[in-house]
């Protein structure tokens, strides 16, 4: 078998690539999700059976091009969008780059600003970065509280009359936090500039308006929500221009170029239509595993926080900082121990500096240094957090017996401790785990 | 449309057509055709049918091996070596170091990343692109965004009458402020190969050797027909960029790549996480780029020239089939694949039977099983629009509205070429005789 060649010793979720068995826990479905088995099987089909060119006329054609309609009014439904308003890319990436560059092309009568925040997804930030670069756009970079919130007045205040487009994630992906969509949507519409939302985290996770939070745009990706990688969309509200990226045949309404990625699409369409049904029973069971994460993690491991809005967060994320230790130490020990968790994003995760977010959310360096992220998936179960909270306070323990920082906050503990008896009852230091 | 024969022609009448035969359900080891098992399918220049290989690896890293190639935990890394085993596969065929291969969603998005991102990173060294005016659309609309918004120039270099660029007419439109020139290797719609070879040597002449002018004008080859069945080695070629799909050679849709030899700059179109060392923000499409890797090795299994020559005996079988029964068939392009250096690629066959309008002619053969096309999948949303590659040929009317492409792959028999010109044959006799064209 070829296949063999290409894939053969790749690691599996289930623990086969190392020597070792144990148990495996992946919680990084932040950065990408495993392919749901129905999903998968819909996409052989149309890779096998039906493989034709949406483009072409003949049979095979339009049975591509049926598949691929049905996907786009699956991805709508999922949105609270018309059809139509959906536009099939290669990912969340290129809805980010296309949604900033294309809208700014597209009124470019209107001028050149655009209102967007420090702790946007590197998509939307060096884009506008190039832009700026480019003498396209001018820029203005929205600051966030400790909790990583935007504030909708500093939004409402930021717009300009050559303001163009409000561009504002839904959730982070970092940390979790989920902005104030509705009231940044609605200050955009009085303001009558473009409101544009990369809700590649936040798609498939929490339900979904685009009326009721009166946006314009909005990027979706397919890997984040148990459908393949290399799809994703655009939501463009109708009536609303927009430029293409991609140049070239007339597919997608002359709005992105290429041949359809059919497999990919009905994949997509099928996992956010699991998504809608199964809404509900996903938020409740992910918010109960988060939380129980979140306690056992800061209630049994000292100088540790919880990074991100305590409530407004995505039923998915826990995001905790641990003093005195580094992440991606943290990150080697529980990968040993079949536990798959992340230092931030994974699309930055190769550089040694800290998260853009968590500096941008005012935590010190050497703090953002020690957090993890972990983010729950609908395989996830009760024991693998059980599993997690049995392996992870001994990591961090292990690690900071090697950092003198360590040893010496406790020690400055336990004197506090003991001659607070003897001096003035005043508050002391910080309790560890509160934030 | 005809009430009588609703799978299979009538044929037979006049012209030694036999009927067509059922055949080869599930042929090629996999699941039955969509089309049923009479279907002949001939647009594989359209869209070719993944491996069964392919479609069984692109599952497998989906549903287990599915880490993100970003991710530093055993999944990812795991990840991560598949995208590069699958680079350097892809580097191998075409002659490339793995660290010039840029993966994209498709062919498309490759061609524009080779012809805005150059554009934008040399924009003050010149505004001028030279282009055939036979290349497929995504090199040509986004040529037409270089002039719009970059204030750039073109000039479209037209074939000859069978679709051939000549290398003298590209060398003549070059100018001192060309920043680049585009030339596909075959024709999606008649499988003219380009003399890119001779095109890159000439331009090697041309380029710029200091200052702002180094290295231009840059030079682009379209190779998305070409690969996997023809040798195409971008260092023979003189290529600086050269784009390639997945879909086109048994791949899943959704990945392309393009090659960026070592050295030239561009400006990247998405912009992002840095990913493809800065050229390609976005995360892997993993599953895509592991299939692309494994139909290319499927491809190599047979070897690159059992390939052509399998191709090229299905499509010079067809087409005798066809001669020895209707006289009046014209070839469009070159379609002699048995010349010492054939001008024609060994799996696009482009005819023409004047008086038949090809859209009628394509529905009468879909009918009998026989799946071809009218012209590129991707001009088919412009109905009523003739193809602007048989027209820059300058072919007659008469010609340029008949034409149907077939197009073959290794996953073809000859009997089905054999069966198809049949088909083919029996579908001209029958809308002849009914149009009263006898």
């Amino acid at each position: 078998m070829t296949s063999e060649r290409v894939i053969a010793g790749m690691a599996t979720s289930d623990g086969g690539g190392a020597g070792e068995r144990f148990r495996s826990v992946y919680l990084d479905h932040a950065a990408t999700t495993p392919v749901r088995r129905e999903v998968a099987e819909a996409m052989a089909h149309y890779m096998l059976t039906d493989y034709g060119n949406a483009s072409s006329v003949h049979s095979f054609g339009r049975r591509a091009a049926e598949a691929t309609e049905e996907a786009r009014a699956r991805v709508a439904d999922l949105m609270g969008a018309r059809p139509e308003e959906v536009v099939f890319m290669s990912g969340g990436t290129e809805a980010d780059n296309m949604s900033i560059r294309g809208s700014l092309a597209a009124y470019s009568d209107r001028g050149r600003h655009v209102v967007t925040t420090k702790i946007e997804h590197h998509a939307v930030l060096h884009t506008c970065e190039e832009l700026e670069k480019e003498g396209l756009a001018e820029v203005t970079y929205l600051p966030v509280d400790r909790t990583a919130t935007v504030d909708p007045d500093d939004v409402a205040k930021a717009i300009r009359p050559d303001t163009v487009l409000v561009s504002v994630m839904f959730a982070n992906n970092e940390v979790g936090t989920i902005q104030p969509i509705m009231e940044i949507g609605r200050t955009c519409r009085e303001k009558g500039v473009l409101f544009h939302t990369d809700a590649v985290q936040a798609f498939g996770a929490v339900p979904f308006s685009v009326d009721e939070m009166g946006i314009d745009l909005m990027s979706v990706s397919s890997h984040k929500l148990y459908g393949p990688k290399g799809v994703g969309a655009l939501y463009v509200r109708k009536g609303r221009r927009i430029r293409p990226l991609i140049h070239g045949g007339g597919h997608e309404r002359k709005r992105r170029a290429g041949t359809s990625n059919v497999p990919g699409v009905v994949g997509f369409g099928l996992a956010a239509e699991l998504a809608r049904k199964e809404m509900d029973d996903r938020v409740r069971r992910l918010t109960a595993l988060r939380d129980r994460l979140i306690d056992g993690l800061l209630g049994r491991v000292e100088f540790s926080h919880l990074n991100g809005h305590p409530t407004r967060r995505l039923p998915n994320n826990v995001n905790v900082s641990f003093e005195f230790v580094e992440g991606e130490s943290i990150l080697l020990s529980l990968d040993k121990k079949g536990i798959a968790a992340s230092s931030g994003s994974a699309c930055t995760s190769g550089s040694l500096e800290p998260s853009h977010v968590l500096l941008a959310m005012g935590i010190p360096p050497e703090v953002a240094h020690g957090s993890v992220r972990m983010t729950l998936g609908t395989q996830n179960t009760d024991e693998d957090v059980d599993y997690v909270l049995e392996v992870l306070p001994g990591v961090i323990e292990r690690l900071r017996a090697m950092s003198p920082l360590h040893a010496k906050a406790v020690a400055e503990r336990a004197r506090e401790a003991a001659g607070r008896p003897g001096e003035r009852c005043e508050s002391g230091p910080v309790t560890p785990g509160a934030r | 449309m005809s009430g009588k024969g609703e799978d299979r022609p009538t044929g037979g009448r006049g012209v030694a057509c036999g009927p067509a035969k059922a055949r080869r359900p599930g042929a090629n080891g996999g699941p039955p055709d969509g089309g049923g098992p009479d279907t002949i399918y001939l647009d594989s220049a359209a869209t070719s049918r993944p491996f069964v290989e392919v479609a069984e690896a692109v599952r497998e890293i989906m549903e287990r091996s599915y880490g993100n190639p970003s991710s530093r935990h055993t999944l990812g890394l795991g990840a991560a070596a598949a995208v590069r085993r699958s680079r350097e596969i892809l580097a191998r065929v075409i002659g490339a170091d793995p660290t010039e291969i840029v993966f994209t969603g498709g062919g498309s998005e490759a061609n524009n990343l080779a012809l805005k991102g150059v554009a934008w990173a040399h924009v003050r060294s010149g505004k001028h692109v030279v282009l055939s005016a036979v290349e497929h659309p995504s090199v040509i609309e986004a040529a037409r965004w270089l002039e719009s918004f970059l204030g750039f120039e073109l000039s479209l270099v037209n074939p000859d009458r069978d679709g051939a660029v000549r290398p003298e007419a590209i060398e003549a439109a070059v100018r001192p402020d060309t920043v680049l020139v585009s030339l596909m290797h075959v024709n999606n719609e008649v499988g003219t190969v380009q003399p890119v070879g001779e095109v890159g040597r000439r331009l090697l002449g041309l380029k710029g050797t200091d200052g702002r002018r180094k290295g231009l004008p840059l030079f682009h080859v379209d190779a998305v027909q070409s690969l996997g069945r023809m040798a195409v080695d971008v260092r023979a070629m003189g290529a600086d960029l050269l784009t390639v799909s997945g879909h086109k050679v048994h791949g899943p849709k959704g990945v392309g790549a393009l090659y960026v030899a070592r050295g030239v700059r561009l400006v990247p179109l998405v912009h992002g996480g840095g990913h493809e060392a800065g050229r390609r923000s976005g995360t892997e499409n993993v599953p895509g780029i592991v299939g692309f890797g494994e139909a290319l090795s499927g491809l190599l299994d047979h070897g690159p020239d059992e390939v052509g020559r399998r191709l090229s005996e299905l499509k010079d079988l067809l087409l005798a089939t066809v001669r020895a029964r209707c006289a009046g068939v014209v070839v469009n392009g070159d379609g002699d694949t048995t010349a010492a250096r054939p001008r024609s690629a060994p799996h696009i066959l482009n005819l023409s039977f004047p008086g038949i309008p090809g859209e009628v002619l394509q529905h009468h053969l879909e009918r009998s099983g026989v799946y071809v096309s009218t012209g590129s999948a991707c001009s088919s949303h412009h109905r009523g629009r003739r193809s602007h590659v048989l027209q820059a040929m300058g072919l007659p009317e008469d010609v340029v509205d008949s034409a149907v492409r077939l197009s073959f792959s290794v996953l073809n028999t000859p009997a089905e070429a054999e069966e198809a010109g049949l088909r083919i044959a029996a579908a001209v006799e029958e809308l002849s005789e009914r149009g009263g064209r006898g």
